[in-house]
């Protein structure tokens, strides 16, 4: 097994606040990995940066052997990196085939096309695909603003896979969903995980998903990794107990940080 | 092999039936219908800007930029075929925009606005003080020719209107594909959601700057046809109130459809010449109370009301 | 040596003006984010009662020139802030809520509508008020003369400034009204009436726009139109400047009022082209102006 992603001393500022202080992570080739922490505590911080939404004030990123902290989202994203969003990222005013065929169209890398239909036979075709293994065919025809918040979670993952990553960050995939949708939700997230044999980093703040769909948890405090091991070691360490998970409080469907 | 549209050939049939006419047509109607054409090929990229998110208050000035290029193009360079004339507008037009669209596609929203306004104003501020251009008076265009044809005395309107309505009709098969193209669904993509465009890999700042040279062609077009029809240019064209009619002009017609900016353009342009006769001080004044009423009532133009009829009927 | 001290004289005496026009603009778009593009006709209403006053003033007989300028400054202020209510609780408010730049083009219909309002109530032929301009006289430094109104101007310029400063930043209004900047949704939380405050504030930018125009009446001829050439130099300042910032707006107009001279001097060819640059080449730099703040976006 490779490493897929490694940080080094990864680090950023806000002014005097420390977001994220010297991070060191590696994640192996098809690692499903979860990432906790109060809010707060550099979750999101952190995979900004991977993805190249925020710059980092120091350190290194490795993505697949190769240097990225100054590559931008677009890039990365050929790179095969991809992530979904803790609200989610969608065109509203568009259908939801729409926004498969625009991001199909897109990653195919090539110039964008300006006479050509976007919905070719061949992106509709895939487009049904995903949408079938993501369970919201039934939204087909539909415009973004008229589905439900499962839904486009869903959908946004579901975008966030079409470019055929190699590794998927998802930012707290069930935030927003309603607790007896969570489950079905991330059953129908990991198995399209599985088949495509992703590497995958979560956010997450609810430990019975954590404890569900990982084997491994990267647990943040104060922009700083404080414990970095299997699931249940990660959760029954005291000061993962006092500073994260609060023992037996779980928050759910909190706002997270930016 | 592309096959035609249901509404290509709709567009293409419109075109053929407002050409015929013209043999008919008052001569003042001919005159009218090639202004609201002319006008409606600026209001075309006024709309491609639109469904970009994005508003633009200084698109008279590659209207400007169409007309002056016919205008000088005929007075200093001897060209006067007027496909000539208007290549002649749309490559100066284009090397513009090609500049401005370095700059103006790191805006939105009221910046871009304002700023295209104030692009358009220094193109007016120049030509009001180009005393060698007729300044505030503009000067007149030559007589012009077409392919070797030139029309006869009585027969330059209806000319202008066949070379006119082939143009648009290009323009609007072109924009009609455009429209459902990955990179004019791109620019419904960004004016959606920016973020999740860059994490598609796709690069927001190229897909806006084609879309805006392209919009700027087509107003260069639109103000190439109005000078050969007026047979006169003057620094107007640039000043940003003319910029502020293409808005109302695309506001009014909605975004909807390649077919809306013409009936809007006509609307507007036949209403302006009566309106201007009968109340000279308060056409502005009907213009500011259409436009809220839109903007309240009509948010999606008036090309909402045929595809809600359709929706309903459906 | 003449040049120098011509330029920066005219050129302080434009920023001035310039900042009296730029400042209305900037504060409602600084606390309600709507670009007033009716700011303009705001500032022509504003010259055409100063106009109109005076010229009834001294055609009835009056030579008191405290009483002229109380009628200026009166009835521009007047006619402004009444213009400003009916704008914003009439038609503005309606719309709250939806996209920036749809405000925009709000604000652009309600400028047409005041354009020919203005037609209609005092017609196309221009209106005078030059005897307030008159009656101060010039002043010779050496070679240069300056009229003593435009000495006045700047000192007008000054006062509104240091009042607006003050308000803004000293004042539980002002502070309050910060707060609405900063966040508009938690000072909506925390109890402050948003929808008064933007009331208060369209009302005081509207009358700013309008003493602007108010005294600048006795120079020029006042004309329609004139208030349509005014919104694009101001917006230039705003955006040199940042929008939404006062002292931004007077930084702004400092720099475009001693470019604009600078031109006039040596190169006035250039005169409108250069106010313009100035306003490109610092958003090039400085894309949100030099003292505009970037805002984030939470994703």
């Amino acid at each position: 097994m490779t490493d897929i992603l490694k940080t080094q001393g990864l680090s950023r500022y806000f002014g005097a606040v420390v977001a994220a202080e010297d991070i060191n992570v590696t994640i192996t080739d098809g690692e499903i990995v979860g990432v906790i922490g109060s809010n707060g505590a550099g979750k999101t911080t952190f995979i900004n940066m991977v993805t190249g939404y925020l710059p980092p004030s120091s350190g290194i990123i490795n993505f697949g052997g190769q240097p990225i902290g100054n590559l931008g989202p677009r890039k990365l994203m050929r790179r095969g990196l991809a992530r979904s969003f803790q609200i989610p990222q969608l065109f509203l005013e568009l259908s939801v085939l729409d926004n498969l065929a625009i991001a199909l169209s897109a990653a195919e890398g090539r110039q964008l096309n300006m006479i050509r239909p976007v919905r070719t036979p061949e992106r509709i075709s895939a487009a049904d695909d995903i949408l079938e293994q993501m369970n919201i065919t039934q939204y087909r025809n539909e415009m973004v603003t008229a589905m439900p918040q499962g839904a486009r979670k869903l959908l946004d993952i579901a975008i966030a896979m079409l470019g055929d990553p190699k590794m998927l960050l998802l930012d707290e995939p069930t935030s927003g969903v309603s607790t007896d949708e969570k489950y079905n939700l991330m059953d129908t997230v990991m198995e399209v995980v599985r088949r495509r044999g992703l590497t995958v980093l979560f956010v997450e703040h609810d430990m019975e998903i954590i404890q569900r769909y990982v084997t491994r948890v990267l647990a943040f405090a104060s922009g700083v990794v404080i414990k970095d091991g299997a699931v249940d070691e990660v959760l029954a360490d005291a000061q993962v107990q006092e500073l994260v998970t609060g023992k037996r409080h779980q928050p759910q469907t909190e706002q997270g940080d930016v | 092999m592309m096959h035609l549209q249901k509404s290509e050939v709709l567009l293409i049939v419109a075109a053929l039936v407002l050409g015929l006419s013209s043999f008919i047509s008052p001569d003042w109607l001919v005159f009218t219908s090639t202004l609201a054409i002319a006008a409606a090929l600026v209001v075309m990229g006024v709309v491609m800007l639109m469904r970009a998110g994005l508003i633009s208050f200084g698109q008279g000035l590659f209207y400007c930029m169409g007309g002056y290029a016919v205008g000088l193009g005929g007075r200093f360079l001897d060209v006067t075929d007027a496909l000539a004339l208007i290549g002649l507008g749309v490559l100066a037009t284009v090397a513009l925009a090609m500049v401005l669209g370095l700059l103006l596609t790191r805006y939105r929203e009221i910046f871009f606005a304002m700023l295209t306004l104030a692009f358009s104003m220094i193109l007016y501020g120049i030509l009001v003080k180009s005393h060698g251009l007729g300044s505030t008076d503009g000067f007149g265009v030559v007589d012009w020719s077409i392919l070797g044809y030139q029309p006869a005395q009585g027969h330059e309107s209806s000319t202008a209107l066949w070379l006119a309505i082939v143009l648009a009709l290009a323009a609007a098969l072109f924009l009609n594909r455009y429209f459902q193209s990955s990179l004019g669904l791109a620019c419904e993509a960004i004016r959606e959601n920016e973020v999740r465009v860059e994490y598609m890999g796709i690069s927001r700042r190229q897909v806006l700057y084609i879309n805006y040279v392209i919009a700027a062609a087509l107003g260069s077009i639109g103000g190439s046809l109005t000078a050969l029809t007026a047979g006169h240019v003057d620094p107007t064209m640039a000043y940003w109130t003319i910029s502020g009619e293409f808005v109302f002009i695309a506001l009014l017609g909605g975004t909807g459809h390649v077919a809306a900016p013409f009936i809007a353009a006509f609307i507007f342009i036949l209403v302006r010449t009566y309106a201007v006769e009968l109340f000279p001080n308060s056409w502005q004044l009907i213009l500011g109370v259409v436009l809220l009423l839109i903007i309240l009532f009509l948010p999606k133009g008036i090309w909402s009301l045929f595809t809600r009829k359709r929706r309903a009927e459906a | 040596m003449l040049t120098i001290w011509a330029i920066l004289i005219d050129g302080l005496i434009y920023a001035s003006w310039l900042f009296l026009v730029a400042a209305g603009l900037t504060v409602i778009y600084g606390v309600m984010r709507i670009l007033n593009m009716a700011h303009g006709s705001l500032y022509a209403l504003g010259a055409y009662a100063s106009a109109s006053s005076i010229g009834w003033y001294y055609a009835n007989g009056g030579d008191q020139l405290w009483i002229a300028f109380a009628l200026l400054a009166g009835c521009a202020i007047v006619i402004g802030a009444i213009a400003g209510l009916i704008m914003e609780r009439g038609v503005l408010r309606l719309m709250y809520g939806r996209d920036e730049v749809l405000m925009l083009i709000v604000t652009f219909a309600l400028l047409l509508i005041l354009e020919d309002l203005m037609k209609l109530a005092w017609g196309t032929t221009p209106y005078f008020a030059y005897q307030p301009y008159a009656a101060l006289g010039r002043f010779n430094f050496g070679v240069l003369s300056v009229s003593g109104y435009q000495i006045m101007v700047i000192g007008v310029s000054v006062v509104v400034g240091a009042i607006l400063w003050f308000w803004l930043e000293r004042t539980r209004t002002g502070k309050i009204l910060r707060s609405i900047i900063h966040d508009r949704e938690v000072s909506e939380a925390m109890g402050v009436n948003v929808r008064r405050m933007f009331t208060m504030t369209f009302v005081i930018g509207a009358g700013l726009g309008a003493i602007a125009g108010g005294f600048t009446a006795p120079i020029i001829s006042v004309v329609p139109g004139i208030g349509v050439e005014v919104i694009v130099v101001a917006f230039a300042v705003v955006v040199t400047g940042g929008l939404g910032s006062i002292t931004g707006a007077a930084i702004g107009a400092l720099i475009v009022g001693l470019a604009r001279a600078a031109s006039i001097h040596t190169m006035p060819q250039l005169e409108l082209f250069i106010i313009y640059a100035v306003m490109a080449s610092v958003l090039i730099f400085r894309p949100n102006g030099l003292f505009g703040q970037a805002t984030a976006r939470k994703i």
